[in-house]
């Protein structure tokens, strides 16, 4: 009967995950990778652990000194003293605008003094806009164009100059589009007027780490996209076609365009408003299906995995390693959905609920370890079962409708690893959540490539890896498409 | 005013309790400042006597991430249930010895097998094995499998497992290898022939 606990399980979920929408969150936009984390507030002001932030853009390290907390990016040190509200940064002295913290051997900074602070360590332009806290490293900005249609029925078409993937919601008079993870910046006004009975303006809006267009029309809107993701298009209801839906599962979701390219109708541009690049008239395209990938970190908070080294857990390895996975599973145009993508702490069985909860194609759980080289690919070891079309499916074997498909993922992946000269083992595992999972269901265990330890946290190794990975699940698309 | 002999009495009393307690003070120091590894990890039952007789193991070994079948001589009485459980005890018994190929914590032991009809076999491990167990899916699997397959292959009849803790179930051993539910041995063995061809 343990299929009820987990139903009971599940509905205590979603309400953890609701009240996750109000935490304080900072989103970073770098080249290296787009990511969220939480924000801690501490006597008024908001901090943000220093490490955290750097992690996934290069190799970081941190320890106590005596008195001091030192962190070394890359080949930057730099030296913090508890209730100081000064840094030692490349040997330099650098203003705080609030006293550091060490709670529990993570250092945090105050958010406002992310402008002046990261430049020293990144050696490059970092824009941080406070209120909404978005940071932005170098020149990653997105921006957009707006051009109204007004021959009928009206259309707004917004053009971006990448491929963007926003969460749709519509109220009476309002559509809502939250980009969460794209670094979208206004085009010069917030406020866009377009002087049409339907679709009379639009307002750009930066809030807890998100951007968010917010466009009134006078009848209910519908938004649908074209050219890879670059163009939305927005209309009355009934005059094109609908968004696909994401998957809400109260955990971080983002979806990139997989559409096939298409064009935007073109249109005259409206006052105060730049145009587009002019493009072909074109049908609207029909609405395509996503795949969605649950990627998965293990450990996490408390739970510290192994051991790597005496500074390396491996939950930091498995985080890192799942950043990368998901930039490389967007870039081939599957949509991702992390189980974190901070140090939380998540139960083995509150990873399957959310896991399951999302109706992935795929689930991909991370892990790292020191024994042995290369990576080891798993997959359940319960026995293969036929699909049960029943409304329930037994907790403990959920998996084992799913294997022929979770081993056939773990072979083309196996052959993307050997493809680029990464050493390859597939096994079946008695692991957890492995078992509970109703989807195709892989679990990836990184070993170093060589000898050297340290070479499990090499980025370029942990790009690699996550690279081979997303090909070899990106190839088995359609048949996990067939599946679903 | 007071008794003199009442005041030699009272000062005579606070020096003997200042005097224990200065002693337990020292005493419970000593008793904190005892090393683990002090732990009496003897075995509290007489050695096992009677004929040996050969039994393969399938011993772990890290390096190559492989179970290796190896022969070995051991005494086995003849009952069921403790033949399971020396052989088993040969096997960690194994696993600690200093050229080992798959290092178990010192003091891990298995406290007791019980073999249940029909088919079904319960391994009770001390805290020791899985408190301090390395973690890993690999390493935790190893060790799974190892005892396992080295039980059923050696005692006919054992379809199913479970591995306790301190005579308790547990979610994983050390964060990995799922010890919530049985283990089907004919899946074991398939995981065991994985692991012997070293794919």
């Amino acid at each position: 009967m343990r299929w009820i606990s987990a139903l009971l399980a599940l509905a205590f979920l979603f309400p953890t995950g609701a009240s996750s929408v109000d935490e304080k969150r900072i989103t970073v936009y770098s080249t290296a990778a787009n990511y969220s984390l939480p924000v801690t507030v501490s006597t008024g002001h908001d901090y943000i652990g220093l490490l955290e932030i750097l992690e996934p853009l290069g190799s970081v390290s941190a320890r106590i000194d005596g008195s001091r907390w030192k962190l070394r990016y890359e080949n930057v040190e730099g030296e913090f003293t508890p209730g100081k509200t000064q840094a030692r940064v490349r040997g330099k002295e650098v203003d705080l605008y609030g006293s550091f913290l060490l709670e529990n051997g993570h250092g945090l900074v105050p958010l406002v003094s992310l402008s002046t602070l990261l430049p020293r360590f990144l050696g490059g332009p970092v824009t941080f806009h406070e209120t909404s806290r978005r940071l932005f490293i170098g020149s990653v900005a997105t921006q957009f164009t707006a051009e109204l249609s007004k021959t009928a029925p009206a259309k707004l078409v917004l053009t971006f100059s990448s491929p963007v993937n926003p969460t749709i919601s519509t109220e009476p008079g309002k559509l809502h589009m939250l980009f969460s993870r794209e670094p979208l910046v206004p085009p010069g006004t917030q406020n866009l007027t377009f002087g049409d009975k339907t679709i009379p303006g639009a307002i750009f809006q930066e809030r807890n780490g998100a951007a968010e267009i917010v466009v009134t029309g006078t009848q209910p809107l519908m938004a649908s996209f074209s050219n890879n993701g670059r163009t939305i298009t927005i209309a009355a209801a009934g005059t094109a076609p609908a968004q696909p839906a994401v998957p809400q599962t109260g955990v971080a979701t983002t979806s990139p365009a997989a559409q096939p390219p298409s064009t935007p109708p073109s249109a005259a541009p409206a006052p105060g408003v730049t145009p587009p690049p002019a493009l072909p008239a074109a049908a609207m395209p029909a609405p395509v299906h996503r795949m969605l990938a649950v990627v998965d970190a293990s450990h996490g908070g408390d739970e510290r995995g192994a051991a790597l080294t005496d500074q390396l857990p491996e939950k930091d390895v498995t985080l890192a390693v799942a950043r990368k996975l998901r930039q490389e599973l967007e870039s081939r145009g599957i949509s991702v959905v992390m189980l974190r993508d901070s140090d939380a702490m998540l139960q083995l069985d509150q990873r399957a609920a959310l896991a399951n909860a999302a109706s992935p194609g795929v689930y991909i759980s991370i892990h790292a370890s020191s024994q042995g080289n290369g990576v080891r690919l798993y997959t359940s070891a319960l026995p293969a079962r036929a699909e049960s079309y029943t409304p329930f499916v037994p907790w403990d074997t959920g998996q084992a409708a799913s294997l022929l498909e979770s081993q056939a993922v773990v072979s083309s992946v196996a052959a993307d690893l050997r493809q680029k000269q990464v050493a390859v083992r597939s096994l079946e595992a008695p692991l957890r959540p492995l078992n509970n999972i109703t989807a195709p269901a892989l679990a990836v265990e990184l070993a170093p490539p060589a000898k050297d330890l340290l070479d499990l946290a090499s980025p370029a190794y942990e790009q690699l890896v996550a690279g081979a990975v997303a090909s070899g699940v990106a190839r088995m698309r359609d048949k996990l498409d067939a599946k679903r | 005013m007071i008794p003199r002999h009442l005041i030699f009495g009272v000062v005579f009393m606070l020096a003997v309790v200042l005097g224990i307690s200065v002693y337990m003070l020292r005493m419970r120091s000593r008793v904190v400042a005892l090393p683990l590894a002090a732990v009496d990890t003897r075995p509290v039952a007489p050695p096992t006597v009677g004929a040996t007789e050969e039994v393969t193991l399938y011993v772990a070994d890290d390096a190559a991430g492989m179970l290796r079948p190896q022969s070995v001589r051991i005494p086995l009485p003849s009952g069921r249930q403790q033949r399971a459980e020396e052989l088993l005890r040969a096997l960690v018994n194994l696993y600690l010895e200093k050229s080992t190929s798959h290092p178990l914590p010192p003091g891990s032991e298995v406290r007791n097998v019980y073999l249940l009809e029909p088919g079904t076999a319960v391994i009770d491990t001390n805290g020791a094995l899985a408190d301090n167990h390395r973690s890993g899916i690999l390493v935790e699997e190893l060790t799974v499998t190892s005892l396992i397959q080295s039980l059923a292959s050696n005692l006919g009849g054992i379809n199913r497992v479970k591995i306790l803790v301190e005579g308790k179930q547990r979610d994983t051993l050390a964060g990995h290898a799922d010890l919530s539910d049985f283990y089907d041995v004919s899946a074991v063995v398939h995981m065991a022939e994985q692991m012997q061809s070293g794919q």
